[in-house]
């Protein structure tokens, strides 16, 4: 090409606007990439990038809505670092989440390996299981609001005939996160459903083979299943604990917060201090609090599952 | 050695017989504990007043008060709170389905320089905590004056509606042959048309999957009523129900029936569309990779 430009000097203008038609048509091309993908691009600007800078600003200042924010640097930080509030609503939260995403985890997974089985009417059952993710949150929680009722609930009535004391599910700080974790099991078809889209790709042919080195099913889940569906259970649990970490509707109208501030969540007191007291900066600087500790986790975990997650060579 | 064969094979078909008790028991034990709360709910909502109190409860319903369900409707504004309810699940889910699509088009089916960066940062949106940027929203809606008006909690529906959705859609449109859309681009179609005419009919199933589960979100959506609406005329079903139990707490059977008029609709939507359930997570690819 090149040789040919130098050898006939009068087509390096044809070339040259053989290069600048290129260019124009990468232009036309972006450009109407642009176009389509401009609603989700708009969205991100308006809605989350651009909120996310005023965010931070206000992060650093003093602003209450009525009055114009006032800079105040990391006061905000400052103070919450500080805060028993605040410390107590991290240990709240942590609680929960350490000990409930694994619990979580473990339900779904164990629903979606039974919903695996090759037997008739297992659709029906697949209804069923999936059932308790659609029901509106807010229902949900006035329904186990009376089901841990410490006087008449469900749950001390069938402990009663069993001659066990009733327990206060949610009148008892040292049970109440207990049974916040037992309620958000209840609630865990949707992740069931990733589990089993995940175990319904696994190649029949691998516990086929298995099967004829003579393994038994514990071996097969062990070797086979969870090596092949460890993308998704990592993608099961990394959500998990974003979701976890923000716990705030089951907080806010069953227990609003207590007892003796149990239940007093990172997220609930973000709110309190936003649209009850009005601290916007406060709890704007709560919210990039937030935002830190689920990235730290999050990038802890990317890092850790280099180890075990298996992703197939494509 | 016919006997042995014989023992064997009822051996095995024994084997195969406990197998299946066993897990027909499982999936029993589960799915038990999955509708016992619901279906509490619904024959506590056919129950008088007071029955709560009865010690130990009924597991058999023995009253069918129909009537409560009226008494229920009348005692709060429901009418209100489910036209409005409907007003941000129909429109959220239009903005959704009609922006996730023509977003998804461009991201899986069209090549410019820019697309896998933007992709990358939407895609990484879905780990934001919806909390970082409330405050800020709700600063805007309330310059723009949006505040105790329903537009904060369907228009940005009609931004992309949310990265899931995109990947969701962006995954299935990988799938599709490219072939059909080479001989459109050969009889001169415009990429706008081709994505009207020849991609949009291909996947429907996919937006079926998108439409549900965008219709759930916004249907139970409470974070968002709660934040951006205040005033009865705004509130939606979800929020209702939190200021109804809030008024009566005493009356455990009628909040039971306002529960139902909320989760009676998204239960029969979902017994209508459960297929695009699973079918809608299997497409977007989570499986596996």
């Amino acid at each position: 090409m090149t040789s040919d430009v130098q050898s006939r000097p009068n087509t390096a203008d044809a070339t040259r606007s053989r290069v600048l038609r290129a260019r124009k048509r990468a232009i036309r091309r972006e450009l109407e990439g642009l176009a389509f993908v401009s609603p989700a691009v708009l969205g991100l600007l308006l809605f989350t990038a651009g909120p996310m800078v005023v965010s931070l600003w206000f992060s650093l200042t003093r602003y209450d809505l009525i009055t114009k924010p006032v800079w105040i640097g990391f006061g905000n930080y400052k103070h919450i670092l500080g805060d028993k509030i605040f410390k107590l609503s991290l240990w709240n939260t942590a609680y929960y989440t350490f000990i409930g995403v694994p619990l979580q985890t473990i339900v779904a997974l164990a629903q979606a390996l039974l919903l695996n089985m090759k037997v008739r009417g297992v659709n029906v059952y697949r209804t069923l299981y999936y059932l308790p993710s659609v029901t509106p949150t807010v229902a949900s929680v006035i329904l186990w609001l009376y089901i841990f009722n410490r006087n008449y609930g469900l749950i001390n009535s069938a402990l009663w005939t069993m001659g066990i004391p009733p327990i206060g599910w949610l009148s008892d700080p040292k049970i109440v996160k207990v049974s916040f974790i037992l309620m958000s099991l209840w609630n865990v078809g949707g992740r069931m459903v990733i589990f089993l889209a995940a175990l319904q790709g696994v190649p029949e042919e691998l516990y086929e083979s298995a099967s004829l080195d003579g393994a038994n099913a514990l071996r097969k889940l062990w070797n086979i299943t969870l090596p092949m569906i460890s993308p998704v259970l990592f993608f099961n649990i990394i959500m998990g604990f974003i979701g976890s970490f923000q716990v705030f509707t089951a907080a806010f109208i069953a227990t609003e917060g207590g007892p003796a501030n149990a239940t007093l969540f990172l997220v609930l007191h973000l709110y309190r201090q936003a649209f009850e007291n009005l601290k916007m900066g406060y709890a704007s600087a709560l919210a990039w609090l937030l935002f830190l500790i689920v990235m730290v986790f999050t990038s802890l975990q990317f890092a850790g599952s280099r180890r075990w997650v298996y992703y197939e060579a494509a | 050695m016919t006997r042995d064969r014989a023992k064997a094979t009822t051996s095995l078909a024994v084997r195969k017989a406990i197998g299946q008790v066993v897990a027909y028991t499982a999936l029993t034990v589960g799915g038990m504990l999955c509708l016992i709360p619901l279906y509490w709910t619904f024959i506590s909502s056919l129950r008088p007043s007071g029955w709560e109190l009865t010690f130990p409860p009924k597991w058999i319903p023995e009253y069918f008060l129909w009537e409560n369900y009226v008494n229920a409707w009348g005692s709060g504004p429901f009418l209100i709170y489910t036209r409005n309810s409907l007003t941000v699940t129909i429109l959220g889910t239009l903005g959704s389905l009609a922006t996730s699509s023509v977003s998804a088009f461009g991201f899986a089916r069209l090549r410019f320089a820019s697309r896998d960066v933007l992709f990358a940062i939407i895609l990484s949106t879905m780990m934001l905590p919806s909390w970082v940027t409330i405050i800020p929203k709700f600063v805007m809606f309330k310059e723009i004056g949006w505040i105790d008006t329903l537009y904060p909690l369907w228009v940005p529906a009609w931004f992309g509606g949310g990265a899931f959705y995109i990947f969701m859609m962006r995954q299935f449109y990988m799938t599709l042959p490219v072939e059909m859309e080479e001989a459109a681009r050969v009889d001169g179609a415009s990429t706008f048309r081709i994505y009207l005419q020849i991609i949009l009919p291909l996947t429907g199933p996919v937006l079926a999957s998108v439409a549900i589960f965008s219709f759930i979100r916004y249907w139970n959506d409470f974070m968002g009523p709660l934040i951006f609406t205040n005033k009865v005329d705004t509130r939606t079903l979800a929020l209702g129900l939190r200021f109804f139990r809030n008024e009566f707490t005493t009356s455990v059977n009628l909040m039971m029936c306002a529960s139902m008029f909320m989760t009676i609709p998204v239960i029969i939507l979902f017994f209508a569309a459960q297929r695009y359930f699973v079918r809608g997570v299997v497409t977007s690819g989570l499986a596996g990779r």
